[in-house]
């Protein structure tokens, strides 16, 4: 789960992180009203939008004064950044800035550990500080029942900085961000940039937070920061029935047990010349309430012009997952064709069952899917 | 041969009277597992399934020598369960349960290995070795004893690969489901090297997905250090970026993690990467 920009900044707030004072707005009224209160001379305007790249997108802009900062919150309120419309600024303070450096935490899969990552090459995409100069990143993994003792957080800092003043700023700022990260549950934790200014403060002039989502459930507080967009609100009412589900933009409206499964469906109809409508992961049981449900998700996108339900049968038998969907069947009224596919234990019997129905019945994967897709594109 | 696992395993089963973990336990034992004990705290002195239960992994190794457990309690539970089990001197903790929070599979495993024990999953299936011992909730009337092994991130892709390789005449030493969690256990490095190291193998089938670079380097250690031929199968090559596509680790963020990346580092190391489930057999016939 990601936050905006000004929720990050609140959560460095309450762990003592040190940044720029500043107000979410989501009016030009509100802007200036923010400029005043704040008293604020040059400002920064940036908009709030849950995703990267927003400085390039032009969403990001300084402001001389007053009437240049309603100007730049006017033109930035209702842009639109790779999909998502800005609703909210930031208007923060503009700091004089010296230098800028990297800071960061963030769960490794491959050491399977936190690491702190740290460089001095702040202000730009880490990415491509990594595949340009990767002598200039530091990572350090820290052990999860040591965490980040004094030492450590003093050895990291004189890595970034040479005056002993900055290194014990630093020192503090690296210890209270590792704690954020443990006791909010996140998987990342970002300053970029960690700038320090010509007044010789140490302080956070972003704030990038994502959460893991197996943890939601023991952090309330996190999780009622969480917006999501009207993709995700599908995604959630599948989550809700106990499904995994993700739109694509295809024709061919797929249901699968098991994740990779899934995948693997997906990719071998794009493989034979079709495009899938979604990814859907419907468990392991064949509960043909669970058919009923994810069938009306598949049917309320208008472009599914065909369903493939392909069950691999371990546990739970094919001949059941068969009677389970002729079930589910009765219940749902549909003109789309439906192309099935199990496999498996019992496999033989569960196809016979569904021999006399209206169904197309598949052995393989390569046969469904290719039925599937001539049925949607009857020309080839 | 086989890795991990044998006729010789001795399981006990952490939440064993819970819905998942009883019914497992019993199919477990019908496979021919040895479950030689439950665990699950306050419940010590039932029986499930003619299986003692203990309230503690402790009682279950000093009693009935368990030096294998599995784990089926709910997310939050896991991580003390995982340490119990580590605690308790058990070598071989295998974590099927989805959901749980990262930070604890980290602290977890990192306790686990400091007592010398090995973690699998959590999120995955679990492991097999046909006609010996399934600890696991994999259907293990579709496995048949040889010589193939195999590794997966996932578990019923895994299932339709095992099926074909079977129904192909192609047996397995031992499959093992890895988990499809962004931070897991044992990974495609450790098992590639146990399956070269393992006699009772002559071939491997390495299944992997989308998300973070553990099929790179796989591919990277299996150019340098394994000789036995490798074919493998990466599943999301349709996947959006930044879409959790079901397993919490099958994301394509900040554009790496492609399945594109994975095979092309795949076929460079010198493996064959299927186009389709169905075509493993047969790659894995031209390289027999």
């Amino acid at each position: 789960m990601k936050i905006h920009e000004y929720q990050g900044k609140d959560l460095f707030s309450k762990y003592g992180i040190p940044t720029v004072k500043g107000s979410v707005c989501r009016s030009k009224e509100e802007a200036l009203l923010a400029y005043d209160k704040l008293g604020l001379s040059k400002a920064v305007v940036k908009a709030q939008v849950l995703t990267g790249g927003r400085g390039k997108a032009g969403g990001v802009k300084l402001a001389d004064n007053r009437d240049e900062l309603g100007r730049v919150a006017e033109s930035i309120l209702g842009m639109d950044i790779k999909g998502y419309i800005v609703d909210r600024v930031l208007v923060a303070e503009a700091v004089d800035i010296a230098d800028e450096y990297y800071l960061s935490f963030v769960i490794d899969r491959n050491v399977k550990s936190v690491e702190m990552i740290l460089s001095r090459e702040g202000g730009v995409e880490i990415e491509d500080v990594a595949k340009t100069s990767p002598e200039k990143i530091h990572k350090i993994p820290i052990f999860p029942f040591v965490g980040v003792p004094d030492f450590l957080a003093r050895k990291a800092a004189s890595l970034l900085f040479d005056d002993f003043g900055l290194i014990v700023q630093g020192k503090e700022m690296i210890k209270r961000l590792y704690k954020l990260m443990i006791e909010t549950d996140a998987s990342l934790v970002e300053i970029n940039p960690l700038v320090v200014c010509k007044n010789g403060d140490l302080i956070a002039l972003d704030a990038k937070i994502n959460f893991d989502d197996n943890s939601l459930y023991r952090q309330p507080e996190i999780e009622a920061l969480f917006e999501p967009t009207k993709e995700e609100q599908k995604e959630l009412f599948a989550k809700s029935k106990g499904f995994s589900f993700v739109q694509l933009k295809g024709e061919i409206g797929c249901m699968v047990n098991g994740a990779g499964l899934a995948m693997a469906t997906m990719d071998m109809i794009k493989l034979y010349g079709g495009n899938p409508a979604n990814f859907l992961d419907i468990g392991g049981s064949s509960n043909p309430n669970k058919v009923v449900e994810a069938m009306k998700i598949l049917m309320s996108d208008s472009d599914v012009k065909a369903v493939l339900i392909n069950i691999f049968g371990g546990i739970t038998r094919c001949d059941d997952v068969a009677r389970g969907l002729l079930e589910a069947f009765k219940q749902i009224k549909t003109e789309i064709p439906i192309v099935i596919r199990l496999a498996g234990t019992n496999e033989k019997e569960g196809r016979a069952i569904l021999a006399d129905t209206h169904f197309y019945s598949a052995e393989t994967m390569g046969e469904a899917i290719r039925k599937v897709v001539e049925l949607t594109n009857p020309k080839n | 041969m086989s890795i991990l696992i044998n006729k010789d395993t001795r399981v006990a089963v952490q939440g064993i009277t819970g819905r998942d973990g009883s019914f497992h336990a019993a199919k477990m034992k019908e496979y021919g597992t040895r479950v030689v004990a439950g665990v699950s705290p306050g419940k010590g002195g039932c029986i499930v399934s003619d299986i003692p239960v203990y309230n503690t992994v402790y009682d279950a190794v000093r009693k009935d020598g368990a030096d294998t457990s599995i784990i089926f309690v709910p997310p939050m539970f896991v991580k003390d369960a995982i340490m119990e089990a580590a605690d308790a001197g058990i070598k071989l903790i295998i974590c099927i349960t989805e959901g749980v929070p990262t930070l604890d599979i980290v602290a977890a495993r990192h306790y686990a290995s400091a007592q010398g024990a090995k973690v699998i999953g959590p999120n995955c299936p679990g492991l097999i070795t046909p006609g010996e011992s399934l600890i696991g909730i994999m259907p293990g009337n579709i496995f048949l004893p040889g010589r193939t092994g195999v590794i997966s991130r996932s578990g019923t892709l895994t299932y339709e690969v095992v099926y074909n390789l079977t129904s192909s005449g192609i047996g397995q030493s031992t499959a093992v489901g890895i988990g499809g969690d962004p931070v897991a256990g044992l990974y495609f490095i450790d098992l590639l090297q146990m399956f070269q190291d393992d006699p009772g193998t002559d071939s491997i089938v390495m299944m992997g997905e989308i998300g973070g670079d553990a099929e790179e380097r796989a591919a990277g250690f299996i150019k340098e250090r394994i000789t036995k031929p490798v074919v493998s199968f990466i599943a999301g090559q349709t996947a959006p970026p930044d879409k959790r596509m079901g397993h919490a680790g099958a994301i394509i963020s900040s554009g790496s993690g492609t399945a594109k990346e994975k095979i092309e580092a795949l076929i460079a190391a010198g493996a064959k990467v299927a186009k389709e489930p169905a075509e493993i057999p047969l790659l894995l016939k031209t390289m027999l």
